[in-house]
């Protein structure tokens, strides 16, 4: 861990002056993910921003039927917060699938979204990496990549974003507002949070410089009945997904009105699939229906030497966690 | 009848361990402790060509930074910078760091930073840039599997009766290769040493499984008599053979201690780790099994193949049971190694056995399939009377009893055959079974016991509690023989200045250590009996030593209790505070007549979700015959942690290295997976006790390994009875079953 | 056969003993199981061993570093930042690096060395503490963020020379056997009582739109699988948890056969050669 400046703020627009200011600076908020990159040498701040003394932590009700969360509510506390528990459960699985009980008490709601890449590549300052490092290459590419992206994959990287939280925010179709060192605030859509590698894998989302997470909003939800976050892994907890499936339905007797359909652990991002989504609308829960979403969920992606699998994992799983949205399990 | 021996009694060291007062190798002060921290290479092999230090050296706190261009030799050259000792000299070939310009393997230490705090060695350790030339390396085992040759030692294997021929003739026959992965011990307490010199001595704070051994090693290092070494480690967090050698960590913080002037602590990170003290090996194992159609074997060929280093041979033994474990008139079970450029594996729980009976146990219920026989009655059909390599009698063995209590209470009549037969809901059920295997070892132990006059006893001997209780057990055994209450007796391990014990390894500690201290606790007892005897009152008059016992304060005839002798009075009027005997405990010439092993029968239920691929062992049932239970508390856990690193093994780990880097890529407890709470469900225990007075006074057979050794195969066979897929290499991920 | 730790008969706390539940937030709803776990005393069992290696350690420290001993060159303090919180109860100001974790300023600062290092990045749980009374990761906790506020460590939860219910009930279950992970466990589990009682849910909580206060053992074991146990004493562990949430006590998972079912399957097996 390289030396770094602590620099304790009282307000947000301090935090995001600070982290302007200096082209080397990073926010700390739970701490859990870059901490770990700081002692692997992977994030390497010469100053760090504290941020747990803001206060940003507030869950409350939000416009329109909707709630916003604060960046800064811890994950636990969001995941078990009354109105969430209520209104969208679904979330409040997701944030429960993920890590363990200690870290959750740590991750903060906005941490969670710049959670980086769990690729081995990444983490490891001697092999290539083109998010670490760009241009020395991507060692996953023709490496070991079991646990790699199948969707939206570039040859300059293929590490998938490893969080659960984010794919049901993505399934709830939140908006991440963010504040810049002027005081000017922007809500950036969830799905246009995150990118795709591309040819500019070192970063993971579209922040500018500075921009600092303040809320997470969400719409009303017409998702608090039907819906089932599931995720598949190697052991039975405390490990990041293989494959994870955000679902989400809208019914309307046995008829799905609306669905949403997001895989986790398969892309550079949450990856909300349209065409399971377009399968799914105005047609019959039955896991028939089911299975043709899932073919459509995993229709475009593109396996790598070792990561094959996914496919036909990530159809089942589909299909599981419409399953149990619709209640059919 | 026995007081505590067989009783359930808490652990001694309990109290120590939940209030967090034990006291791990890291965590022993001393003052103006310097910090050091390991930089590892990038290559897999070649030579460092150059090492720049110098931004390092700058950083703030740096005291100084050791690489092989200025770091001391240490002590007999190790054999990878020279040729092969000569067959007088003693062997060293452990590893030692920073000792030349030579790179074997990815992770290997180039550099060692010495700083005032820790997170400065930290940050000057990613300072030091290194260069290397960079040579062609092999780390697959599968790429050098055609270049296997015999291990060194011992004699190459022989055939039993034809095994050849009887496979040719056999009329049902199988045949199958089996895969597993390198295996990471990954001990909580990572790998620590916190050296002091006081001139030419050293106290060394280690952890360690056999401190003498350690010490041999830094005196060697140092060219310093052993005497001049003290190496202290009371509690240990785990090691699972990850600290049966002495690994290069210790000698290089003495090193760096010595050099600097001040006591210098180090402490392997989690990655370190991971080439810091060997591996289990890459194991194939290729099996052919030929029988009648009654069952019964007529050829078993074993052969298994694993990687070792380049510098350091390393034989896990993987097919030894094979031998011993079914009766079978033809056999061929070669061991056999192959070099790669990785780091020396080493002994991991069950060493061998587990690798070799999940092969072998495997292959068994794939014969029982194609037999269309249970595959419990095949084992029964194929039982060993008698040792089946030495033809020699066991000197006891319950395994029968095993399979039919346990058949019994997992319920097993209910079974059906078909795999895929058996459902809850939408999952499958699978029943696996297989046996289990080891050897009742006892090794040459020391123990010292003073008993004072206050009715207190002070027992010591150098050996090491790991975690299974060994702290507890010699208490025990120790109270039994002194006629104590457990708390009477204060028993003393891990500290080179005791008497001498052998590693804590091969589960033979309480055999050995145990016996040590039984023998020590009679030579008190006759001792006594000297005394009581020069009293020509005495009511023990005539008394021989096996005549009597002591207990509660009497010394007193064995079948007349009212004729005894109060010890402290005795003592008192010969002017004794205290008594102290040392005894060693050898195996007995008996033994060599006697096959000596330890069994168990393992049933395990597991349920899989077909759809996603997911495994979990519901229930698992453990018979274990091996001898007699000293505490069945401590036991029990033993099993437990058997049955949790069978889970581990077959559902789990595995170290993956990236080959055209040579580099482990999960290095970590992130990647390298390991069960956690959530995968452990129902877990049983049933002591068999056998009553063997051939292995050791004691009649213990050691039950660390043994719980482990059957439970990956039980748990595939498992997984081929739930789902009808038969995975041989482990493994068994979600993948895997889609 | 006994266990060692029965309930007493006495069927009221004392006064003293109330004192104690009072002063263990998470205890206040676990019933019966208190009383079996109150009154160890923790003196016992730290024995002369451990007396021993303090000595040598004393001994040790009186150590005076040598004329030559190298040091390195002195240097202005950079990056350092002064922290005042309570550790177990106790006022501790630090003067620090910015870089230092909680564990560290715990284990190499205060020499307080019961909470342990496994992995040192958030990946084991054995250097879980309680911060502000929840459990966090103490590997991955800056300790300049702590200014103001509560920790408390595995050396903290004994009350005087009283064991905490959880240390008494890891104990009675075995559930431990290198004691490696077991203060992180403990820590973790205390954490884990407060969080049922506020009714929190798990990822294997069936319907999380209610609250559920009362544990399965499905439940501890999620809740807890962020504490790995290599030696895996994971049933002892989830007993223990178990004691102290409900009072429920585990039956023994172990047993010995007996002569006469020994007896009847050798019988067995010479009149039957099936199984």
């Amino acid at each position: 861990m390289r030396p770094f400046k602590y620099t304790r703020v009282s307000d947000a627009n301090a935090a995001a002056r600070a982290v302007t200011a200096n082209p080397n600076a990073e926010f700390l908020a739970g701490g859990t993910n870059i901490l770990d990159l700081m002692k692997e040498d992977v994030e390497r701040p010469n100053e760090l921003v504290d941020l747990t003394r803001l206060n940003l932590a507030d869950i409350k009700a939000g416009p329109n039927g909707g709630v916003t969360i604060g960046a800064l509510a811890k994950n636990t506390d969001t995941a078990n917060h009354p109105l969430i528990r209520k209104s969208y459960p679904l979330l409040t699985q997701a944030i429960l699938a993920g890590a363990s009980g200690q870290l959750r008490n740590m991750a903060t709601n906005g941490g969670n979204l710049m959670q980086r890449t769990r690729c081995q590549y990444f983490y490891d300052t001697a092999m290539p990496c083109n998010k670490r490092e760009p241009g020395t290459g991507c060692g996953a590419r023709e490496g070991l990549n079991r646990i790699h992206a199948i969707f939206g994959w570039s040859e300059k990287c293929v590490a998938t974003y490893p969080g659960d939280m984010a794919n049901a925010l993505y399934a709830l179709e939140a908006q991440v507002r963010v504040r810049n060192a002027s005081g000017r605030e922007r809500s950036i859509p969830i799905v246009d949070f995150h990118r795709l590698p591309g040819d500019t894998p070192e970063k993971d989302n579209n922040l500018e410089r500075g921009e600092l997470i303040v809320a997470i909003d969400l719409p009303k939800s017409n998702f608090a009945n039907n819906y089932y976050y599931l995720k598949v892994r190697d052991r039975a907890s405390y490990a990041f997904a293989l494959v994870a499936v955000a679902a989400a339905l809208d019914m309307d007797g046995g008829r799905i009105r609306q669905a949403r359909v997001v895989m986790g652990s398969v892309a550079h991002k949450p990856w909300r699939s349209r065409e399971a989504e377009a399968a799914l609308s105005g047609k019959p829960a039955s896991e028939q229906t089911f299975r043709s979403a899932s073919e459509a969920a995993l229709a475009g992606a593109k396996p790598l030497a070792h990561n094959a699998y996914k496919i036909e994992l990530g159809k089942r799983a589909v299909v599981r966690a419409l399953m149990r949205a619709a209640r059919l399990i | 009848m026995a007081r505590y021996i067989g009783k359930e009694i808490n652990r001694v060291d309990g109290v120590a361990k939940v209030t967090g007062r034990a006291k791990y190798a890291a965590e022993f002060r001393a003052p103006n402790l310097a910090y050091g921290f390991i930089v590892l290479g990038t290559v897999a092999k070649g030579t460092i060509k150059s090492i720049d230090t110098r931004d390092a050296e700058a950083a703030a706190g740096v005291i100084r930074i050791f690489t092989h261009l200025n770091a001391p030799k240490l002590g007999p050259k190790a054999s990878h910078e020279q040729a092969p000792p000569r067959a007088t000299e003693e062997q060293d070939k452990s590893f030692r760091a920073l000792q030349s310009d030579r790179i074997f393997f990815n992770m290997q230490p180039v550099a060692l930073v010495v700083a005032e705090t820790y997170e400065q060695a930290r940050y000057a350790a990613r300072l030091v840039k290194v260069s290397y030339n960079a040579e062609k390396h092999t780390t697959d085992t599968e790429a050098v599997r055609d270049r296997g040759r015999f291990p060194s030692q011992g004699p190459p294997p022989k055939p039993r009766g034809n095994p050849e021929e009887a496979m040719k003739i056999a009329p049902v026959k199988i045949e199958a290769e089996y895969r597993i992965p390198i295996e990471h011990h990954n001990p909580m307490e990572p790998h620590a040493a916190v050296a002091v010199w006081q001139g030419d001595r050293l106290t060394m704070f280690d952890k360690s499984q056999e401190v003498y051994n350690v010490r041999k090693h830094l005196a060697s290092s140092f060219n310093i008599p052993e005497a001049n070494v003290q190496v202290i480690s009371p509690y240990v967090g785990g090691a699972f053979g990850s600290s049966l050698r002495p690994n290069y960590y210790p000698a290089l913080t003495a090193m760096a201690a010595r050099e600097v002037r001040r006591p210098v602590k180090i402490v392997y990170t989690r990655t370190q780790m991971f080439t810091g003290h060997g591996h289990r090996p890459y194991t194939i194992q290729k099996v052919a099994l030929g029988a009648e159609r009654s069952g019964k074997l007529t050829a078993m060929v074993h052969e298994a193949l694993h990687n070792t280093s380049t510098f350091e041979e390393f034989s896990d033994n993987t097919t030894g049971f094979t031998r011993q474990v079914y009766a079978c008139p033809n056999l061929y079970a070669p061991q056999r190694i192959t070099n790669t450029d990785l780091s020396t594996p080493t002994w991991m729980r069950a060493p061998g056995a587990v690798s070799g009976m999940f092969a072998l146990e495997s292959a068994m219920d794939e014969l029982a399939y194609a037999l269309k026989i249970d595959p419990l009655e095949l084992r029964l059909i194929n039982y060993a009377e008698k040792d089946p390599e030495s033809g020699k009698p066991f000197s006891s063995k319950a395994l029968r009893e095993c399979y039919r209590l346990g058949a019994e209470k997992f319920g097993w009549k209910d079974r059906k055959f078909e795999p895929r037969s058996m459902r809850d809901g939408r999952l499958l059920v699978g029943w696996g079974t297989a046996t289990g295997i080891w050897g009742a070892f006892q090794m040459p132990a020391t123990a010292r016991i003073t008993f004072k006059a206050n009715g207190t006893a002070h027992v010591a001997s150098a050996t090491s509690d790991i975690g299974p209780g060994t702290y507890t057990v010699i208490t025990i055994i120790a109270a039994e023989y002194l006629g104590l209450k457990p708390e009477q007796v204060e028993f003393e391990l891990g500290d080179s200045n005791f008497p001498r014990a052998p590693a804590q390894g091969g589960s033979w500690t309480t055999a050995s250590v145990g016996s040590a201290v039984h023998g020590a606790a009679l030579a008190i007892t006759a001792r006594l009996l000297e005394f009581a005897n020069r009293d020509a009152n005495s009511p023990l008059r005539g008394a021989a030593a096996a005549d009597v016992e002591m207990l509660d304060g009497r010394l007193q005839l064995k079948n007349d209790t009212a004729r005894f002798v109060n010890t402290a009075e005795l003592m008192k009027r010969n002017g004794l505070g205290e008594i102290t005997e040392t005894f060693e405990a050898k195996p007995s010439q008996e033994r060599r007549n006697y096959a000596t092993l330890a069994h168990g029968a393992q049933f395990i239920e597991v349920k899989v979700d077909p759809d996603i691929g997911q495994v979990r062992v519901t229930r698992a049932i453990e018979v274990t015959a091996c001898g007699r239970i000293i505490n069945p508390k401590a036991s029990h856990s033993q099993e437990i942690g058997g049955v949790v690193w069978g889970i581990g093994m077959a559902l789990q780990e595995a170290t993956e290295i990236d080959h055209r880097f040579g580099r482990i890529m999960n290095p970590n407890l992130q990647h390298y997976h390991v069960p956690v709470h959530a995968d452990v469900h129902m877990i049983e225990t049933i002591f068999v006790e056998e009553d063997d007075t051939v292995v050791n006074p004691l009649g213990v057979k050691g039950m660390g390994e043994l719980g482990m050794v059957g439970i990956p195969a039980a748990i595939a066979n498992a997984v081929f009875h739930a789902t009808g897929k038969r995975i041989r290499d482990l493994p068994i991920t979600p993948d895997k079953l889609l | 056969m006994e266990d060692n730790l029965d309930e007493t008969s006495q069927p009221e706390l004392s006064a003293d003993e109330e004192a104690l539940v009072k002063e263990m937030p998470a205890l206040t709803d676990v019933g019966q199981a208190r009383r079996t776990f109150l009154g160890q005393s923790l003196t016992s069992g730290v024995g002369l061993f451990a007396l021993m290696l303090l000595e040598k350690e004393q001994a040790l420290a009186a150590l005076s570093a040598p004329a030559d001993a190298v040091f390195a060159p002195a240097a202005a303090p950079e990056n350092t930042i002064r922290i005042a919180m309570k550790v177990n109860g106790a006022a501790k100001t630090l003067e620090l690096d910015s870089r230092v974790v909680l564990l560290d300023a715990l284990r190499e600062r205060l020499e307080l060395t019961g909470t342990k290092k496994g992995c040192d990045q958030g990946q084991c749980g054995a250097c879980t503490v309680l911060v502000d009374g929840r459990r966090v990761l103490s590997c991955l906790t800056l300790a300049a963020t702590l200014e103001g506020r509560e920790v408390t460590t595995i050396e903290g939860l004994a009350r005087g020379e009283q064991l905490h219910p959880m240390q008494a009930a890891f104990i009675k279950y075995d559930g431990f056997q290198c004691g490696y992970c077991t203060p992180g466990q403990i820590c973790s589990a205390v954490g884990l009582l407060e969080e049922a009682r506020r009714g929190e849910a798990s990822h294997v909580t069936e319907n999380v739109t209610v609250n559920t206060t009362s544990l399965t053992d499905e439940e501890i074991r999620e809740r807890m699988s962020g504490n790995i146990c290599r030696c895996g004493a994971y049933p002892g562990i989830v007993a223990a948890i178990k004691e102290v949430h409900s009072g429920k006590e585990t039956a023994r998972t172990w047993r010995f056969v007996n002569d006469d079912e020994l007896a009847r399957v050798r019988k067995e097996w010479q009149t039957d050669e099936t199984v």
